[in-house]
């Protein structure tokens, strides 16, 4: 039997179709929970949660379906090469729904409380998705700033998402303003790229810089040939501001010092589960974006901008631990401290051989579960009548619940880098590329930074073990907040007590 | 019984750890099954330990009980154990005294029971493996583990200001540590590896290719490695942690702490140190003055603070300071004399100062204060406590026929082939040692009951008897026939003392008249 259109269907899916199919089913389950919430009553609003849960699960399966193509040909492009699905992306793809599905678990009890169980949220959750998937699928410019600005959107939504809550508001309204403003700084690098090389295929782009840049070189080998028309300097003057706005305009958005000051009020004001979500998906999908970018575009030019990037390095390692040293406030402390693993990060890609490239793959993922699983025991904390954010808050968690205080531990541990944990694991790799490159002074910079990071971590550590228990009332953990959280102990765990599998995943994503 | 006989290391390192586990499990409800459970883990511990002794093949060079399989592939890291004579000496050490320490805790813990015992048999299996482990990564990672278990027992059980003590211990070490963590990549990445095959983090290859480093190089690691142990030790300006510390923590943690915790710092010395120190020249005579000045600093600094201290305990933290200056004095000798001084002397001071902690416990559990002033006349009413304390004493301050006698001797000995003036200052340390540990003693024991509190104070009772026998029985052994100990460590120190500082047979070679010559050299 002949349809017609079954047949174009699946022709479709054989072709361009099959590269996108993740992030198209993640839309089609967003719209179907846009529908049917309609019909639910507040009791059933849970279903809402399911629905978005089995669209991750689809689109995972998809995602890991795929890499079976890509193992045959290296990568699959598609869209006019504008699109890519590369072992690059199925790792980031893979890494932004599990963050996806974490946030799902932990919100149903979340949005309970605050008696806020619209259905948009996990539709949002669903979109935010879906313009990550497509920040590390884009190879194309116009898909890149697409994919970011879904990304964003959802989130300026998801941060003000508590519409009665003053601080949810104005957090919302500080992000909106300086992601809209970010973004434009990133739109006028990428309209530089294009004026610079005619198109918008970022390999097309990197082989123009590439060239120019081999041009320049040869200029300044021979000073007879330099002319008004061919000055080596105007000529490097427009790569250099496009590298300048792309990157801050990227640095914005990772929040790296001194783009970072949206970062501990968003967090702070944002529902707990979205500030989960920003600190872990967001983050991680920017540095796709930004490693795609470094990588591939401005690969060419490597010694030119790694000084950059070491500085701004180290002044996020820098700001980030000594402002957490005083935070009282455990999201505010914990935006401080996500500044300083992207500090961490952006090491690695000044070193940028492969045991670096491996180490920011690992970091990315030791980051995930890590984070997520901190925030996670902030929204557990989160009962009818305590918001459970302040360090006091914390007091004799280990008497009230101690599995929640065990399970605290560990993330601590893991962020601060002690073994064997997957956040030891992700330095681990950070700090030998830095030595194999030559770079001991940053190494050094890098390893010391762990001792005030310890001490603040080990401030929420003593307020969870040592103090003893105030009035507050022992936490309920759902099933869903358990499941969520056996997820990422179990991660966090694992990455550092045997760490094969997971350094074998890094290395194919990244490290070859 | 194959399977014990071939994973013994792998034994005696989780059976503490399966302990914890099992206590985990049990309700905490239930504190008089974790009392008792966690004794049992720790005998068990000590037990399983005794078979390391007995099947103990003397004068084989590699390292004995080796096992070795892949457990990072993709970076080279693999679980490797193995131990020789002085790691040997230093495993029994910790099965020992964990055992003691855990004993010694049965009244003086009243909550968090389950959690107490828990942490105690974790930071036993942290402690076995940094000694037995031989592969660099494995190390760092019982190196850094062991803080966290550390960190807990001073914080959650120690005395006022432990919150302090606690974070600054960890702090302290951790930044030595991560410095360290450096060093052992630097090794790794510049070792000579075969084109295509994996880098390895193996000890002995790593440290074999060291000897190949460039000096300059050699000396930078040296340095990195320098810091984590210093502070470990911990050397005289890196001391400031430990009086906090040991003060704070509650019994059973300061014994740990003085007793083996500081032992990871001069193992760490014996084993990664010497074999980093550059070859014979200036970096290299500059590096042994540093490390030399530090340890006479620490000798004779540490007993001064002694002499002003109003507690007993922080008064006993400080004369680890001195007594491990010994320690690295005579590793830094590099004679034979100076190390295999050095290293009886650490268990010495495992044994003494475990002991001594010991004893402030037991005055404290009775009167809940360390003041010195708070007592007097105790020999009174606690006659045989009065007769230990003394006998534990004289061991500390080095009384011939009783342990710390042979290991100062031996180091000052060692240190005395090397320089006069070095051994002219540790002796000041000696007599300093007598003098504080004697007026404590006076102090505390002697006269008439000052106090009326004081006047009824029960004696020691069988419990706690049975942790301080042992522990004079092994001051009497070692003091009275330490060659068991000695052949133990002479192959592993010959090995190192002829590696690091090939010169010294020479020179002895030299000195001695040409017809002794043969002889003598065979007995070394």
């Amino acid at each position: 039997m002949h349809i017609p259109f079954l047949s174009a269907l699946t022709d479709y899916l054989q072709g361009d179709g099959a590269v996108i199919l993740p992030e198209v089913e993640l839309t089609l389950f967003g719209l179907g929970i846009l529908l049917i919430d309609f019909t639910l009553g507040v009791k059933e609003r849970y279903l809402n949660a399911g629905l978005a849960l089995a669209g991750t699960a689809f689109s995972a399966y998809t995602v890991w379906k795929l890499r079976v193509p890509v193992g045959a040909n290296g990568s699959l492009l598609g869209f006019h090469d504008s699109v890519i699905v590369d072992p690059f992306f199925l790792f980031f793809a893979g890494l932004f729904l599990a963050a996806t599905a974490l946030v799902i678990l932990l919100s149903v009890k979340f949005l309970e409380i605050e008696q806020e169980q619209e259905g948009e949220y996990y539709a949002l959750l669903l979109f935010a998705c879906v313009g990550m998937m497509f920040m590390a699928s884009g190879f194309d410019l116009i898909v890149m700033f697409l994919g970011l600005e879904t990304m964003a959107l959802s989130f300026y939504v998801l941060t003000g998402f508590l519409r009665r809550e003053k601080r949810s508001n104005e957090a919302s309204l500080k992000y909106v303003l300086l992601g809209a403003f970010s973004s434009g700084i990133l739109a006028y690098g990428f309209s530089l790229l294009y004026g610079l090389s005619d198109s918008t295929n970022i390999d097309t782009i990197g082989e123009m810089l590439g060239q120019r840049n081999a041009f320049i070189t040869s200029l300044l080998h021979n000073p007879q040939s330099v002319t008004p028309a061919f000055d080596p300097f105007l000529l490097q003057l427009l790569p250099v501001l496009a590298f300048v706005f792309v990157a801050v305009g990227l640095f914005f958005k990772i929040a790296a010092v001194p783009f970072h000051q949206w970062a501990p009020d968003v967090y702070e004001g944002a529902p707990t589960p979205v500030t989960m979500f920003v600190s872990v998906a967001s983050k991680t999908a920017s540095f796709a974006l930004l490693l795609r970018l470094f990588l591939v575009v401005f690969g060419a030019t490597r010694v030119n901008w790694m000084y950059l990037v070491a500085g701004i390095a180290v002044a996020s390692l820098t700001w980030g631990n000594l402002a957490a040293l005083t935070q009282t406030n455990v999201k505010r402390l914990l935006a401080y401290s996500s500044i300083s693993h992207v500090g961490y990060v952006l090491l690695g890609l000044v070193a940028g051989n492969k045991t670096a490239m491996t180490g920011i793959a690992y970091y990315l993922l030791a980051y995930i579960f890590m984070t997520a699983g901190a925030f996670a025991i902030l929204i557990v904390l989160r009962q009818k009548g305590l918001i459970g954010e302040e360090l006091e808050d914390l007091n004799g968690l280990y008497q009230r619940s101690p599995a929640s205080a065990l399970l605290l531990l560990i993330f601590m541990l893991s962020l601060a880098g002690i073994p064997p944990t997957a956040g030891f694991m992700g330095k681990y790799f950070i700090f030998l590329s830095l030595i194999e490159t030559k770079h001991p002074v940053l190494a050094v910079f890098a390893v010391l930074y762990i001792v005030p990071a310890l001490y603040y971590y080990f401030r929420i550590v003593v307020h969870a073990w040592l103090k003893a228990p105030g009035e507050a009332p022992r936490p309920v953990m759902s099933n869903a907040q358990a499941v969520a959280l056996s997820v990422a102990a179990f991660v966090t765990l694992a990455a550092g007590l045997y760490p094969e599998p997971f350094t074998r995943l890094a290395q194919y994503a990244l490290g070859r | 019984m194959d399977f014990f006989a071939n994973h013994i290391l792998s034994v005696v390192l989780f059976t503490p750890l399966a302990g914890a586990i099992l206590l985990l499990l049990v309700p905490r409800e239930m504190e008089l099954t974790h009392r008792i459970g966690g004794n049992i883990f720790g005998m068990l511990g000590f037990l399983v330990s005794l078979p390391l002794v007995f099947w103990w093949k003397p004068g084989l060079e590699q390292f004995s009980f080796p096992e070795n399989v892949p457990w990072i592939p993709s970076i080279g890291a693999r679980y490797h154990l193995g131990i020789d004579g002085i790691s040997l000496l230093l495993v029994m050490l910790t099965t020992f005294l964990g055992m003691i320490a855990i004993l010694s805790s049965w009244s003086a813990i009243h909550q968090r029971t389950k959690e107490y015992y828990i942490l105690l048999l974790l930071l036993q299996t942290g402690m076995i493996g940094v000694f037995v482990a031989l592969d660099f990564f494995l190390f760092y990672v019982f190196w850094e583990v062991m803080l966290v278990p550390m960190y807990f027992l001073i914080g959650a059980w120690g005395s006022d200001r432990r919150l302090y003590a606690a974070i600054k211990f960890f702090l302290y070490t951790l930044a030595g540590s991560v410095v360290m963590l450096l060093a052992i990549l630097a090794l790794y990445f510049y070792a000579p590896v075969a084109p295509g095959a994996t880098r390895t983090f193996d000890v002995p290859t790593l440290l074999a290719a060291a000897q190949h480093f460039s000096d300059p190089l050699k000396v930078w690691l040296f340095w990195g490695f320098f810091f984590a142990f210093a502070i470990k030790v911990p050397m005289f300006p890196f001391h400031t942690w430990l009086p906090d510390a040991h003060t704070e923590a509650p019994t059973a943690g300061s014994v740990i702490l003085a007793g083996v915790l500081l032992k990871m710092g001069t193992y760490g010395f014996i084993r990664f140190s010497l074999p980093l120190l550059p070859a014979d020249g200036a970096m290299r005579s500059n590096i042994i003055k540093i490390v030399i000045v530090l340890s006479l600093i620490g000798i004779v600094y540490g007993a001064l603070v002694c002499l002003m201290q109003k507690d007993m305990k922080r008064l006993i933290a400080y004369s680890s300071v001195s007594h491990l200056g010994f320690c690295t004095l005579g590793i830094f000798a590099l004679t034979p004399n100076g190390l295999a001084g050095s290293v009886l002397q650490q268990i010495n001071h495992g044994i003494s100062t475990g002991a001594l902690f010991l004893i402030v416990g037991v005055l404290y559990e009775r009167r809940h204060t360390r003041l010195i002033s708070e007592f007097g006349g105790l020999a009174t009413p606690m006659p045989n406590f009065a007769a230990i304390y003394l006998i534990i004493s004289l061991s500390s301050l080095g009384m011939p026929l009783l342990n710390g006698f042979i290991g100062e001797f031996t180091i000052l000995q060692g240190a005395f082939q090397v320089s006069k003036a070095w051994a002219a200052w540790g002796t000041l340390g000696v007599i300093l040692g007598a003098a504080y540990l004697l007026w404590l003693y006076q102090r505390v024991m002697f006269g008439p009951v000052t106090l009326p509190v004081n006047e009824h104070l029960p004696d020691l009772n069988l419990r706690e008897m049975a942790t301080l026998v042992p522990l004079v029985f092994m001051a009497f052994w070692i003091g009275i026939y330490p060659k068991p100990f000695f052949s133990l460590i002479e192959k592993p120190v010959q090995k190192i003392v002829e590696q690091v500082n090939p010169n010294f047979y020479q020179m002895e070679r030299a000195k001695l008249p040409p017809a002794v010559v043969p002889a003598a050299v065979e007995a070394k």
